[in-house]
C-alpha cells in the first residue's frame, strides 16, 4: 500500500501542490539532501508531463500519484489516464532517449534542431520549440531506475520512478546519469 | 514560494534578478517579463537564478525562448548561477553549451564587453 496518495485534476497550479507533498513525505521518509532535490523535480516534470496528457485526452480525470517509502527504496508512480503512451519517446533500445539525444546537441552543433522553429509569433507557447519529451528525459537524468508502463485496463502511462535510500546507497555519491 | 522578479538598467544590459520557484505555474510570468524586454528594445539581458529555488522544464522552455527572441536582434542572454542543483539542470538537458553561464553579475557584464 503506498505511503501517501493524491488525486488531481488536471491543472498547472496543482502540479505545485503534487510537488509540496512529495517533499515532505521525501523528507519524513529521510531521504538525502541531494535525492530530494531530484525527487522535488521528477515528481513536477511526471505530473507535469501527465496534466498535459489528460488535457489533450481526458480534460475531466485525475492524475494519479503514489508516494511509496521501504527502507531501501523511496518510489513515486504517476499516472494519467491519455493515450498510453503519448508524450513518451522511446529510445531505440527501448529505454528512454536522453535529454543531449532528444536536443541532438554535439559538441559541433552551432544550434541544435528545435532552435529554429519561428519566434516571431509571441502567442506561442516557448516551450514549443521542445520536444515533448524533454521533461522525461529529465527524469531519466536524475532518477535511478524509471519505469514506463501501460496504464491499468490499458489506460494511459504510468511512469514509475525509484531511488535507492538504503545506507549503503547512501554511503556512495549518488547516480545522477547514466 | 511564488515567482519574484526585479529588473535593472546597467550600461546597455539589463540585469533581471530571477528569485522563487520557476515552474510550469510561474514560467508565464518570466516569459511576459522577456518578452516585454525584447519589445521594449533591450537586447542584451543578464538573468541572474541565484535567487532561483526551484526549475522545471517549463523555466528551460521560457529561457530559451528569450534566448531566440535577442538573439534576432543579435543580442545576448546571459545566465548568472552558482547553485549546484540548478547547473546540474542545464548539464542533463545540454543547455550548457547553448547559455553562457557565469558566476557573478560582474563577471557576465564583461564577458558581454
Amino acid at each position: 500500500m503506498p505511503t501517501v496518495e493524491l488525486r488531481f485534476a488536471a491543472l498547472n497550479g496543482h502540479v505545485r501542490t503534487a510537488r509540496m507533498i512529495a517533499t515532505a513525505v521525501s523528507r519524513r521518509a529521510g531521504v538525502p539532501a541531494g535525492a530530494a532535490d531530484e525527487i522535488k523535480l521528477a515528481v513536477t516534470e511526471a505530473c507535469a508531463r501527465a496534466v498535459r496528457v489528460n488535457r489533450r485526452h481526458a480534460p475531466q480525470a485525475p492524475v494519479h500519484v503514489a508516494l511509496i517509502d521501504t527502507p531501501d527504496t523511496f518510489t513515486i508512480t504517476v499516472a494519467d489516464c491519455g493515450r498510453t503512451g503519448d508524450e513518451v519517446a522511446p529510445g531505440p533500445d527501448g529505454g528512454l532517449v536522453t535529454a543531449s539525444t532528444l536536443l541532438d546537441l554535439e559538441p559541433e552543433a552551432a544550434d541544435p534542431p528545435w532552435w529554429s522553429e519561428p519566434s516571431d509569433d509571441d502567442s506561442a507557447e516557448d516551450s514549443a520549440g521542445f520536444p515533448p519529451g524533454l521533461g522525461l528525459a529529465l527524469i531519466e537524468g536524475l532518477v535511478d531506475e524509471v519505469e514506463i508502463s501501460r496504464g491499468p485496463d490499458g489506460v494511459g502511462t504510468v511512469v514509475a520512478m525509484t531511488w535507492h535510500t538504503g545506507v549503503d546507497v547512501e554511503a556512495a555519491p549518488y547516480k545522477t546519469a547514466r | 514560494m511564488d515567482l519574484s522578479l526585479t529588473t535593472r538598467q546597467e550600461g546597455n544590459h539589463t540585469v533581471v534578478v530571477v528569485g522563487g520557484e520557476i515552474d510550469v505555474y510561474t514560467a508565464p510570468k518570466l516569459r511576459e517579463q522577456l518578452i516585454d524586454l525584447v519589445s521594449g528594445g533591450s537586447y542584451h539581458l543578464v538573468v541572474d537564478m541565484e535567487g532561483v529555488e526551484f526549475l522545471d522544464s517549463t523555466g528551460l522552455g521560457v529561457l530559451v525562448g528569450g534566448l531566440k527572441r535577442v538573439r534576432a536582434h543579435e543580442g545576448s542572454l546571459r545566465l548568472v548561477c552558482t547553485q549546484e542543483r540548478i547547473l546540474k539542470i542545464f548539464r542533463i538537458t545540454g543547455l550548457t553549451k547553448v547559455f553562457p553561464i557565469h558566476s557573478s553579475i560582474e563577471e557576465a557584464l564583461a564577458a558581454s564587453e
